[in-house]
């Protein structure tokens, strides 16, 4: 049955979800990173995601907020490197925008996707279109807002399907950041690892919401 | 339990390296500096009362940045995982550690990884009272043209620049003064690198980069970045002239009388016995424009595992640097009597 809105518990379980792909797609984020940069991405995500797993499981939630802040403070901690900093700041900074929430909905979910990118952009200076990760949340925060009404299962398809096409459409950038911006022309064709790294975030958000 | 260990390095589990690495440096350093927190090494006897240097980066590329620590070079170092920035809460336990009360200078390689996590360092430090400054390494001329030096990667050129900031250390009594001289350390500091086989990474075995049997990168990053092109395999001596002429090419004006501490620095599999050829192959070049050799480094002290490859660095010594140069350091990576 598709969910319609989720408690801390399921937003524990749907966090565990995402580890837990994550972890499992370490080999594709590993390559996806190998052509553009050093091939480290995938790892520090596993490595990231295996000390949320650890910190989720630890006892029970205090919070919505709490679950988010969790995960970011764990993959922060534990991966280091732009993606660290990156993504710890992405579940930092999305879970405030849930502080009070008792339960997660699609205008959650958007609050959630908006106050995450804010942060990273802030913190990394990228903007869309500059092939880094902020070409999947950005896409999917904007797409968030516009469901932010609608079902909490159709408005996290929506927003799957947004990430994957920004993801999609980072092929053709040129990078502007990291080690791939070293290569010029050289990466286009390859979508930013850290982006793929989002989609597999969010569709495991989408499996477990819909399921 | 055995692990899979397909680069065939000598280890113990792949998914342990920085932290074992770690624990075997503090080893080498025969109790003159220890461990802090979850990886930071801390030199034990620091002058008191003084501005501290602290470095920091990744591991994988030993003996920098941590084996920098010691007497006349780094405080302390922050060490990440494998290839990957220390993460914030292992910057703050350094500056933490190296601080006494006239705060802490950041000195490290300008990558994004590392640019964020040091910064979210200093911003934990501060809200703990600890003044921070940060100067960004960023030597590699092959990484963005002179008008984008933001956009440059830090390399080799860490070696020297290090060195004189930790000297530095031992002198001023300011943080500002110290972030003065390792920014003009970093403004007087050249790098090109060459590449002609990719390391691997400890935990998969796979390499970091592509390159071809018959083919050099020149300008390549350490690790594995693109640089200017890919040149034919060549001699010694024609791949000497063409890393002085990338050199000479940039914005660091080097005229005859000049002197420079010249570093050879292999990337890890490089054999000295082709540092000593390319050294041989530069020096006429050198001499050719009058400019002079004040000390030579041939050494492999900034390097990616495996990674064949070589870079030049020159660091131009006007009075103040040199004679920050001239005082002697000891730490595992870099010694000068």
């Amino acid at each position: 049955m598709p969910k319609a809105n989720l408690s801390k518990d399921e937003v524990k379980a749907m966090l565990l979800l995402a580890c837990e792909r994550i972890i499992a797609a370490e080999p594709m984020l590993s390559q996806a990173d190998r052509d553009l940069g050093d091939g480290d991405h995938g790892m520090g995500m596993e490595r990231g995601m295996r000390a949320a797993t650890e910190k989720l499981n630890a006892g029970e939630v205090e919070s919505i907020e709490k679950a988010f802040s969790t995960v970011g403070m764990a993959m922060m901690s534990s991966m280091g490197g732009a993606s660290g900093a990156i993504f710890g700041t992405f579940f930092r900074n999305g879970g405030k925008a849930l502080n009070g929430k008792e339960t997660f909905d699609a205008a959650g979910l958007a609050a959630f996707l908006q106050a995450g990118v804010d942060g990273v952009k802030q913190r990394g200076g990228a903007a869309i279109g500059d092939k880094t990760c902020v070409d999947a949340m950005e896409p999917a925060a904007t797409k968030a807002a516009e469901v932010a009404t609608q079902s909490l299962p159709d408005a996290i398809t929506a927003v799957t399907a947004a990430a994957e096409a920004g993801t999609e459409a980072s092929k053709a950038m040129v990078a502007k950041f990291g080690r791939a911006k070293t290569l010029g022309e050289g990466c286009i064709g390859f979508p930013d690892a850290g982006a793929c790294s989002v989609v597999v975030i969010i569709t495991a958000f989408r499996d477990f919401i819909v399921a | 339990m055995s692990q899979a260990n397909p680069a065939k390095k000598i280890i113990n589990n792949p998914l342990k390296c920085a932290d074992e690495l770690f624990e075997g440096l503090v080893l080498a350093y025969d109790g003159k500096a220890r461990r802090v927190g979850t990886r930071s090494i801390v030199m034990n006897d620091l002058r008191p009362n003084a501005p501290a240097l602290l470095v920091g980066g990744g591991a994988g590329h030993e003996p920098i940045y941590h084996g920098l620590v010691g007497k006349g070079m780094a405080d302390g170092a922050a060490v990440g995982e494998i290839f990957a920035a220390p993460p914030p809460d292992i910057v703050l336990e350094a500056a933490q550690a190296v601080n006494r009360g006239k705060g802490v200078l950041f000195l490290y390689g300008n990558y994004a990884g590392d640019v964020m996590n040091f910064d979210i360092g200093a911003e934990l430090a501060e809200e703990e009272g600890i003044t921070v400054k940060t100067v960004i390494i960023a030597d590699d001329v092959c990484s963005a043209p002179p008008d984008m030096k933001h956009n440059r990667r830090g390399v080799a050129g860490l070696v020297p620049i290090t060195k004189i900031a930790g000297a530095a250390a031992q002198t001023v009594d300011s943080l500002e003064e110290l972030a003065r001289i390792a920014q003009k350390a970093c403004d007087h500091t050249r790098t090109v690198g060459v590449s002609t086989k990719s390391g691997s990474i400890p935990a998969t075995g796979k390499p970091t980069f592509e390159l071809a049997d018959d083919v050099i990168g020149l300008g390549m990053g350490i690790h594995g970045e693109k640089g200017v092109g890919l040149i034919p395999m060549c001699t010694a001596d024609e791949l000497a002239a063409k890393m002085l002429e990338l050199l000479f090419a940039d914005d660091l004006p080097l005229a005859a009388g000049d002197e420079i501490v010249f570093f050879v620095n292999s990337l890890g599999a490089t054999h000295m016995m082709e540092l000593l050829i390319l050294l041989r192959g530069a020096k006429p070049i050198l001499d050719a424009r009058g400019i002079k050799i004040h000390q030579t480094i041939v050494d492999n002290i900034v390097t990616c595992q495996e990674m064949a490859g070589v870079s030049f660095s020159i660091t131009k010594l006007d009075a103040e640097l040199k004679k920050l140069w001239d005082m002697p350091c000891e730490s595992v990576g870099y010694t000068k009597l």
